[in-house]
């Protein structure tokens, strides 16, 4: 009983295939409430492939994907799953601005008609507060940069207020200042009790705030516990042997910062 | 001749009133499904489907049923065409609709060809608002309401299925309604326009408006109102030019739209070309 409550996302051997050609292989997880799995692993391992699959947008060959126990298509109304892909594939001249952009997050909590509520824009002030990103709120979508976009699309997901954050690199071309911010964003949310599931290619970060590692190649090589999975062994299984002192090193600093010292 | 006599006189006839209307209401509702057509890229997708209802039109008159409802059956399955052969060979996106739309349209042609009937092709091909039946009115009254209300219902989420449709999906927008929806409401609008401008001029009313109003504003809102006030007022005084020049009501309206999105493009206040001369002057 306890367990079954306790587990958030359910991954039960999905296999992923595009044009015929497999890019993730039965892939099973359980991801408990109130955790962040940092997900690690090479270009094309198919990180991006399994946020979609738990999203539903790829149709699996096998297997299913269950969060809170029901299928992504009856949870997505109740906006308890939020999620960020790692490119947006929007039309930065669109004319919309930061704030309609958060804004659009609010849809699933507004009657027929969208129209905001005085709780809708509370909220989007305070994701875009939670971003640093009010100073920007009535700027037109495109006249960002880089990584402020990402913040305000970052901001669109918080304003969503869904308890499960499917985060695909979302720090990618975002300032060390900004990416901190945005970690202890993360271990607020996780102090409340949100999953969240974080692609990432730090892997220095990774031990300083996911409690979890999910090591991919294709397929689940490892997942648990950072401090039990995330070890040598298992990072060079992952970057396929290929894993050069440089990595590695950064990573065992993360780790043990007073050895390193 | 004062500027008020001017547009009140030619009211005296009774088919410059309805004229006059029909070309309101048609500016209206194209202009206002003109903003998606632009924001989505649908441009090439108006002028297929405008040209593609031709054969569902002539056979409408042939079974005498309302030529909405043939119309509508052909857009709409001329879209199936092209997404159904996109699919299934590795031929481009626009040259499929390219193909399918002309294959209606040479259909279209034949049908009105081969049918013993009064069809006019003129009529269907270059609009005749300035002789519409009663009939027409009534047909393009309905398709106009059906559409306006069904774009003010579903405004934000059409609106947020163009920005970004991954999002529209992860809230659980049905997206593949929303598109068939927007395609509905194209095909339906289409007919409404090819009373006044006619088949070949149709995709100018819902694109132009949409284009115009894009470079003067980066709010939706915005955009959507100034589409509104640029087709309705293309549409109205090009039906008074057409009736003093005694020319083509289409291109009369269409041509006043053209010359609006080309001043639009000169004296935008942010995206106009005369704002970025004066910026790059500016720098250097
Ligand atoms: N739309 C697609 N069509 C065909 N193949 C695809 C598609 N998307 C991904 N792939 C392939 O599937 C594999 C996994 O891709 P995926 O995007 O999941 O990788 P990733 O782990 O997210 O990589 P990255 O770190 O570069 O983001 C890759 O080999 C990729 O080439
Ligand atoms: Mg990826």
């Amino acid at each position: 009983m306890t367990t079954s409550e306790s587990i958030c996302i359910e991954v039960e051997n999905v296999t992923v295939a595009y044009h015929n050609k497999v890019a993730l292989h039965g892939a099973n997880l359980q991801l408990r409430t109130g955790s962040i799995y940092g997900l690690v692993g090479m270009n094309g391992s198919g990180k991006s492939t399994l946020f979609k699959a738990i999203m539903g947008f790829v149709k699996p060959v096998t297997g299913r994907v269950l969060i809170k126990g029901l299928p992504i298509h009856k949870v997505q109304k109740s906006s308890l799953v939020a999620y960020v892909p790692q490119a947006e594939e929007v039309d930065w001249n669109f004319p919309v601005s930061v704030w309609d952009v958060v804004m659009m997050g609010r849809y699933g909590y507004m009657n027929v008609l969208r129209i905001p509520r005085l709780k809708d824009k509370r909220v989007v002030r305070e994701s875009l507060e939670r971003v640093q990103m009010s100073e920007f709120r009535d700027r037109q979508i495109g006249e960002l940069s880089g990584g402020q976009k990402k913040r305000a699309f970052l901001a669109r997901a918080l304003a969503q207020q869904a308890t499960v954050l499917l985060l695909d690199e979302p720090f990618t071309g975002v300032d060390i200042k900004t990416e901190k911010t945005m970690i202890d964003l993360l271990l607020d949310l996780k102090q409340q009790g949100h999953t969240i599931l974080i692609s990432t290619h730090d892997l220095a970060s990774v031990t300083t705030f996911c409690d979890q590692v999910i090591l991919i190649n294709r397929t689940i090589l490892a997942y648990g516990d950072t401090s039990e999975v995330f070890t040598e062994d298992n990072l060079s299984q992952t970057f396929g042997g290929a894993i050069s002192d440089l990595s590695l090193n950064k990573s065992q600093l993360a780790r043990s910062p007073k050895e390193a010292l | 001749m004062d500027i008020l006599h001017w547009f009140t006189l030619p009211l005296q006839h009774e088919f410059m009133v309805k004229a006059v209307l029909v070309s309101m209401v048609v500016g209206v509702v194209c202009a206002v499904l003109s903003c998606y057509m632009t924001l989505k890229g649908w441009a090439l997708m108006g002028d297929a489907v405008s040209h593609a209802v031709l054969p569902g039109v002539v056979i409408a008159y042939i079974l005498n049923i309302p030529f909405a409802i043939g119309a509508f059956v052909f857009g709409v399955s001329s879209v199936i065409a092209i997404g159904y052969i996109k699919e299934k060979t590795r031929i481009r996106e626009d040259t499929v609709i390219g193909l399918v739309f002309t294959g209606f349209f040479a259909l279209g042609l034949v049908l009105i060809s081969k049918t013993p009937s009064n069809i006019d092709l003129t009529h269907i091909l270059f609009g005749n608002v300035l002789g519409i039946s009663d009939q027409d009115i009534i047909q393009t009254l309905i398709i106009s309401a059906i559409t306006f209300v069904t774009i003010a219902i579903l405004r934000k989420d059409l609106l947020l299925f163009c920005f970004d449709p991954t999002h529209a999906r992860s809230i659980g927008l049905n997206t593949g309604m929303l598109y068939y929806t927007l395609l509905s409401l194209l095909s339906l609008t289409a007919v409404a326009g090819l009373q006044t401008v006619g088949i070949i001029l149709v995709v100018a009313m819902l694109v132009t408006p949409g284009a115009t109003a894009y470079l003067l504003s980066d709010r939706f809102d915005y955009m959507m109102l100034l589409a509104i006030a640029s087709g309705v007022l293309s549409s109205v005084l090009g039906t008074y030019i057409s009736f003093y020049l005694d020319a083509a009501t289409g291109g009369c309206i269409v041509v006043l739209q053209t010359l609006f999105f080309v001043a639009a493009m000169i004296f935008a206040p942010k995206h106009g070309l005369l704002v970025r001369m004066r910026q790059k002057q500016a720098a250097a």
